[in-house]
This record gives C-alpha cells, structure tokens and sequence, in this order.
C-alpha cells in the first residue's frame, strides 16, 4: 500500500491525510479529480501545530474522499495482491514513524482504520476543531481529527488543535479547549448497545466483552442497553453525507483546476468527460444516491425526513448520556477487511457506518482505542481519553 | 373583451459593501482588470469556508424597513445547484425558507392613480462570475462571485408598466440616496412575471417570466410586447400560452421561449451547513432601526423645509454621500440652506472646473462647518473661504491648518470696527451729509468703505448696525 502522497520531512512528528491542506504541497483527497491541486494556504490545524513547533512529515494517502472503509479507493493506491486494508495514517502512527496524525472524520475510514492498527483516534466535538482547509464533503457532521498512539498523544495534540477559528462559520466560540486523560472514572458508567454488539464478528465481539471486563476491574459499571434507532440513524446520515458530498464535489469540474478531459467539444462535454474520469465508482454512487435525495420529488421523504431525525436522535442520545458517562461499540464489524470490488463499496460502506454514524450525525465525540469505540456525550473528550488510559495502562 | 395586465416582480439589487458576502474580497465595485477581486473562497477553492458579511445582513434589513417588511428574527441560507462555468462551485447561496425580510409594502403613483404593492419577501444571495468569450475560448471573471445582492419579490400587484417602472425608479432613488446600493448601470435587474385575465375576474391567465432584465426601457417595451401577445393569444387564439420563461431581445423588441434546458433544472436546494442560521436580537434590530437613513420622501421634506431648492433637493438625492456631508454639516450647528449653498454651488463649481464630479467632494463635515461658521462670524472671508475649498478640493488641504497659513482667520474686536467706522465717517463728509439728509444709499458708501478697511472681515450686519448707529449722533 501507498502511505504518502508527499513526504517533505524526515524529522517531521505529525502526518496529516490528504483531505487536508498543506500551503504549496499536493492535495488530492485520494481523487484522480483533484490532480496537481496546490492550495494557496494551510489548514487551520496544521498552522497551528507549526506555530507551536511541531513539524509536518507528509501527506498521507486516503481513499477518494474518505468515502471508503479505510483508504483502500484511492485513485493513487497501490495494492499488493491480498494485502489486507489499513489506513496509512494509522499505519504510519502504529509503526511510531509519526507522533500522531491528523485525519478528517466523516463516514467513519479514520475510525476504522484505527480500530485496525490498534491505534486511537479522537472524532471530537463538532465545531470544536476548524475545517478551514479541509477539502470538505459533508460539510454538517465531519470533523477534523486525530490518530495517535495514546490517549496522552491524543490529548497534547487536541489541545493545540482545539479553539474558535473565524474563518469557520461552524467553529464554537470558545478560544481554547484543554483535554486530559486523568479524569477519575471509578463510578462511571459505560453501556453496551446491543444492536451494535450482534453486528460484530466473534473477535470483535471478544475484545468488547474483555474491554468491558477491564472497565469493570477499574471500578467502571458496564450495562447493556438496547438503542432501537441505529441503522435509521445511519440511514439518515447516510443520506445527508450523500446529498452534501454530492454538493461540494460539485465544484469540481474540470474548469478551474485538477483533471480536465482532453476529450470534449463543448462545456456539457468537458464537464461529462472529466468529472466521468476523475471520480471513481464509489464517489459517482454518492453523487448519483446525493443527487436523488434532494430532487424536489424525493426531498420531502428523504433529506429533509433525514434532517428530522437528526435532531429525534440528538434528544435520545441527549438523555443516553444523562445515564451514561460513555457508550462502548464496536467500531467496525471486523478485525481484517480483504480487497473487493469497489462495484461493492458503496453497500459495504454504507452497512459498516452504522458503528461510525451516529457521532457524525448529532456532532457528539467518539474516541476509538485498543480497537473498540467509546461515544460520549458534546465536549466529553477527556472523559473518554481518560477511560481509555485505565485500558491502556492495564495493556501495559 | 376588455384584459387586466397582472404583473410582478423580483429584483435582484446589489449592495453597497466594502467586501463580498462570504469572504473579504473588496473594491468589486470599481472598474479593475478581471479576476482582480477573487480570492479562495469566492473562488471555490477546496477548504475555503463562507464567512458571513454581517454588514449584508444589515443593509438587507435596512432595505426591508424602508418598504415596510418585517424582518425574520431568525433566518437561513440555502444552496441552490446548477453548473456554469461562472459559477465556480457549481451552487450559489441564497435563501429559499427562511428569508430576511417578508410582507412589505411600497405606494406607487401614476396617472392611473395610487396603487398599493405588496411586497412578498427580500431575501440575500450571492452574485456569480461572468464569462467572457473571444477567439475560440471562454474566459472566466470571478471579480462578481460573491457580490452581495438583495432579491426583492412582489406579489402579482402590479397592472401597467407604469407602475413597473415607477416603482423601480423609486427603488433605484430610495436606494441610491440612502447608499445602501450605488444603483450603477446593471447593478439591478429585474425578472418579470406577467399574464393577462379578462376585466372582473379573479382567476389568473397563464404566467410567463421575462428573465435578467437591467433597463427601465426595455422592460417597459418587453411588457407591452408580452401583454400584447398575450391578449392577442386570448383573443384572436394566435397562439397557445404555456407556462415559460422568456427572453426580451432588445433589437428586435420581441421576447422570446428560453431552451427548456435553461429553465426546467431541479436547482436541489438544500440548508447550507456551513452557514449557521442568523438571529436578528432585539438589541441588533434596534441598532438597524436606528441608524436606517431616513428614507427618500421624508429626507426631501425634511430639506424642502430649510428652504433648500428642488433643483438642490434633486442633486443631493442622486450622490448620498453628498446628502450625508450636508446632514453631518448641519448636525453640527449651519444652516442648512446655506450650506446646501456652499455644498452645491461654491464646491461643486470648483470640483467642475477641477473636472471633477460632485460624488468626488473629499471634505469632512468638520471641515465644512469650520469655513462655514468662521464666515458667518465674520472671521473669515468668503473670497478667502473659497480659496480655502480650492486648497481642499485640490491639493486635499485641510481647512483649519490652511486658513491658519495663510492667516485668513481675522479676530475682529468691535473697538477695532469701532475706530475704523470713525475713520470711514471723517473721510466721506459728503455721503455723511447726503445721507443725514435722508438719501439712505449713500449709506453704502461709508459701508463700502468701512468693509473695505476690514477687508472683509467683521460681520456685515453687526458693520452695518454700528454704522447707523454712529450716524444718528
């Protein structure tokens, strides 16, 4: 597999996906669509961790928009016959070439990918990190985030990373966020979402229930719940993750920058032909399903059913996390994803989300770690870091 | 059969900001080489985000108050998709659910009368690019994307293209005179709504839309092609009418069907996530009400009552910031007819001659006040003050510090006034005798030489008063 995209530091500490802007530097989004695209500035997170000293390794290499399971459709890919899929950014931070690495988190490929290197990675709050310099997809529910190798890693990074940002109409109004891992969580209370649970194979399933056991041995009541409205939440995401894609992507299209086709006679054609070559089957799937759901006949029945959803599941899980300090899931159904056709993609993608979705649709943070996910409750990041940790040291 | 002409509007009107509606792209106003204004974001850059312009938000209340809407507390931008290539993110912002200002009203008099038109919603949008072609290529401009524009809708209110165009032109002065757009050629456009019903009834005929209009003219002429070609349909049956949207050629004065292609789209609107809604707090809409320029009718009453001339009222109404100069001048304490005077014949005939227009003025209104009232103190004198006003208007003197060079500020004692009216008296016994004897104009001649002695300074009536007071003696 293809870990860079550009490496431009050897000493460099932090990598950053290629769905994030580095001033000057190549940035694709894994998409044959954006070729040779330059930006003219840096994204906000990146200008950040710099002026705190950190240096940036390189990009790393991601599937067409983050639309996969974990970088696998990437137009710059280069797959070994039955290899089994990873992230590079998490393969990257598990090797410890990279301290940690930003990623954006938008269909769940960043928290997948961690649960398969056995990494975290920290979907935070939305509106807590800038997007400013994220070649953005569904603009509402994804969110920049980062991979490291522990909660502590995790931690350092948010902090510098975290705060308001104006030129993010999106971005919360507070300066700065600070993120620890020592919170006490003797007494907390962790539940186990059944329906997530039953989706899982046997070793996932395994490192849950011995997940939870050690919750258990650090003072942690673990309880399993049933929560009714999983895969409709995903749907609903699913949804509106395709309609907004749909959307931002369509400002690419061969006119202003990336992959013109030398093939057209007209402007319908030169559209037609380079949006044809540059995108790949999964991202036209999207565009095709993002495109349905907003047309005037199907608006009413689907986007805007999705948006109402949106705000049913935001009170449910508002009044989850009035019982529970965090919920433990599954972060994916598997342990190894093999190669398939990408003809499949967008179904498997779409039935694997629904571990991913539900932070992504009501913006609340999940952290994944030693392979499981913990959702919390809006802005109870060090929360979870901090239940994470007592896994960790115990693994130690 | 005798028809009804039942029209209405949207009009879209630029604002008048110092940057672009999502981003601080400036100076898209002023004439500059393409893509001179463009930055990432109103370019469509990956990673760019749209930044609301909070000035657009205020200047489209403004424009909602002064046609009496009510303006939404709450309101919300949306996407509407479609390609072109001037259209560099494939979608334009604008507000479809939830618009700034509903339910308006604006009177509009014609011969026919005083007819009410209801306004049904303004609602804020972004401009797009514009393509211009030659050879065998297109080009791209994106020095308009993101230009700040105001829709506003009628209800089908309207019955003659009288009333259109009385209506647009009292848009056009309201805005202008108040500087919430410069109103300059092509800076509003119109898209007409129009069908034709028989007199009496209630039912609407089939509406067709006229679309992207800029000239008064042409859309006067375009109407009554339009409704011409209706009633003939109707009639005669030249014709079936179908639901569609038109083009007006100016040349031959024709409309014509645009390509169903360019008119059936599904534009796939949807809530924009990257804007989060805005709401308009009591405390902020105050502040708008506040500073809201008072409004045409009421400004020209207002400055009829000084005694200011139509001729002055019509001038001023044209360039707002010339209308702003002569409210700040008289808010700080001149007469406003007399400083409409200096305003608009002193300057404006040293800007002519400078081969300058009147909207060039560059003086600030303490400036313009000091000249003022130091003349008026006698302090200073006119031919001095407008040597001043040349200084100004060109080299961009200021007006304290060149009066103050030059020493044309004179202090005028009256023991001063006192000695040289003296002198004035002993060295003109003969007008002093002819004027004893009841010839009052050879007053002017001990006058004339006392002001002539002062060189103008002192205060003329208060000269004058003291001179006939010495006379009686």
């Amino acid at each position: 597999m293809k870990y860079y995209m550009v490496k431009f530091s050897d000493k460099g500490t932090i990598a950053v996906d290629d769905t994030i802007l580095v001033k000057g530097e190549l940035s694709c989004a894994g998409s044959h669509i954006l070729d040779g695209y330059k930006p003219l500035f840096s994204a906000e997170a990146v200008e950040r961790l710099i002026a705190k000293g950190y240096e940036i390794a390189g990009k790393t290499n991601v599937g067409e928009f983050s639309l996969d399971l974990v970088g696998e459709f990437s137009y710059y890919n280069e797959l070994e016959d039955g290899e089994t899929l990873k992230g590079a950014a998490a393969e990257l931070v598990k090797s410890g070439e990279v301290k940690a690495a930003l990623g954006v988190d938008m269909n769940g490929s960043t928290r997948r990918a961690a649960a398969l290197s056995g990494v975290a990675f920290l979907k935070p709050t939305y509106g807590t990190v800038s997007r400013y310099g994220v070649i953005s997809c569904a603009a509402s529910g994804e969110q920049l985030g980062v991979y490291a190798k522990d909660a502590d890693a995790v931690a350092e990074i948010m902090t510098v990373i975290a705060g308001n940002d104006k030129k993010d109409g999106t971005s919360l109004r507070n300066e700065s966020y600070t993120y620890n891992t020592n919170d006490d969580v003797k007494g907390a209370k962790v539940c186990v979402v059944k329906e997530l649970f039953d989706k899982a194979d046997d070793t996932v399933k395994a490192n849950i229930t011995s997940y939870a056991q050690s919750l258990k041995a650090q003072g942690v009541e673990v309880e399993e719940i049933s929560l009714d409205f999983v895969d409709i939440a995903n749907t609903a995401w699913q949804i509106l993750m395709c309609a907004e894609t749909c959307n931002n992507v369509s400002r690419y299209d061969g006119v202003k920058y990336g992959h013109r086709s030398e093939n057209y006679r007209n402007i319908d054609e030169l559209y037609v032909n380079s949006r044809t070559e540059g995108f790949n089957f999964l991202t036209k799937a999207v565009i095709l399903y993002g495109s349905d759901v907003l047309s005037k006949h199907r608006y009413a029945d689907c986007y805007d059913k999705a948006l109402r959803i949106r705000r049913q599941v935001a009170d449910k899980m508002k009044e989850l996390f009035s019982k529970y300090t965090a919920v433990l899931t599954p972060a994916c159904s598997k342990t190894e994803y093999a190669q398939y056709d990408i003809k499949d993609a967008f179904t498997k993608v779409f039935e694997e989300s629904v571990f991913t979705a539900i932070p992504n649709l009501v913006g609340t943070p999940a952290l994944v770690s030693n392979g499981v996910q913990l959702m919390g409750n809006h802005f109870d990041e060090s929360k979870l870091l901090s239940i994470a940790k007592t896994v960790e040291r115990k693994g130690e | 059969m005798a028809y009804e002409l039942v029209i209405g509007l949207e009009t879209h009107v630029e604002l008048n900001t110092e940057s672009k509606i999502f981003c601080s792209c400036g100076g898209h106003s002023s004439p500059i080489e393409p893509n001179d204004c463009v930055c990432p974001a109103c370019a469509g850059m990956p990673g760019m985000l749209p930044v609301m312009n909070k000035r657009v938000v205020e200047l489209a209340a403004t424009a909602g108050l002064m046609l009496n809407c009510e303006i939404n507390r709450y309101t919300t931008f949306d996407k509407k998709n479609y390609y072109y290539p001037d259209l560099p993110c494939a979608y334009q912002i604008t507000q479809l659910n939830h618009p700034i200002c509903v339910n308006g009203l604006v009177k509009v008099k014609t011969a026919a009368g005083e007819r009410d038109i209801r306004i049904k919603q303004i609602h804020m949008e972004e401009d797009a690019g514009k393509l211009v072609h030659g050879g065998n290529s297109s080009y791209v401009d994106f020095n308009r994307t993101s230009v700040p524009l105001i829709e506003i809708v009628t209800q089908p209110d309207f019955r003659s293209p009288e009333e259109v165009v009385t209506y647009l032109g009292k848009l056009k002065s309201m805005f202008k005179s108040t500087g919430i757009s410069e109103c300059e050629e092509g800076a509003m456009r119109c898209d007409v709504n129009i069908s034709v019903r028989e007199e009496g009834t209630e039912e609407f005929g089939v509406r067709t839309e006229i679309k992207n209009m800029a000239s008064f003219e042409a859309i006067d002429r375009a109407i009554r092609y339009e409704a011409q070609r209706h009633m003939d349909a109707l009639e005669f049956g030249t014709e079936e009418l179908v639901q569609e949207t038109r083009r007006f050629d100016d040349v031959t004065g024709k409309t014509s069907a645009m390509r169903n292609k360019e008119t059936e789209a599904d534009y796939r609107y949807f809530p924009d996530p990257n804007l989060m809604p805005i709401v308009i707090d009591d405390e902020w809409l105050e502040q708008i009400k506040a500073n809201k320029p008072v409004a045409l009718d009421e400004k020209a009453e207002a400055y009829s009552e000084m005694g200011i001339s139509d001729k002055e009222i019509a001038m001023l109404m044209s360039e707002h910031t010339v209308a702003k100069l002569l409210d700040d001048v008289i808010a700080l304490g001149c007469n406003g007819k007399d400083a409409a005077a200096w305003i608009l014949t002193d300057c404006a005939g040293i800007l002519r001659k400078a081969g300058l227009k009147l909207k060039d003025l560059a003086i600030t209104a303490d400036g313009l006040s000091f000249l003022i009232k130091k003349v008026e103190e006698g302090k200073l004198n006119r031919g001095a003050a407008k040597k001043t006003l040349i200084a100004v208007i060109e080299q961009g003197a200021d007006p304290v510090a060149y009066c103050d060079e030059q020493g044309f500020l004179v202090e005028v004692d009256s023991s001063m006034i006192e000695s040289v009216i003296d002198k004035a008296i002993e060295s003109n016994p003969q007008a002093v005798a002819d004027y004893k004897s009841g010839k009052e104009k050879a007053l002017m001649a001990i006058f004339g030489a006392c002001m002539k002695e002062l060189k103008g300074s002192g205060d003329p009536g208060q000269i004058r008063t003291m001179l006939i007071e010495k006379l009686k003696n």
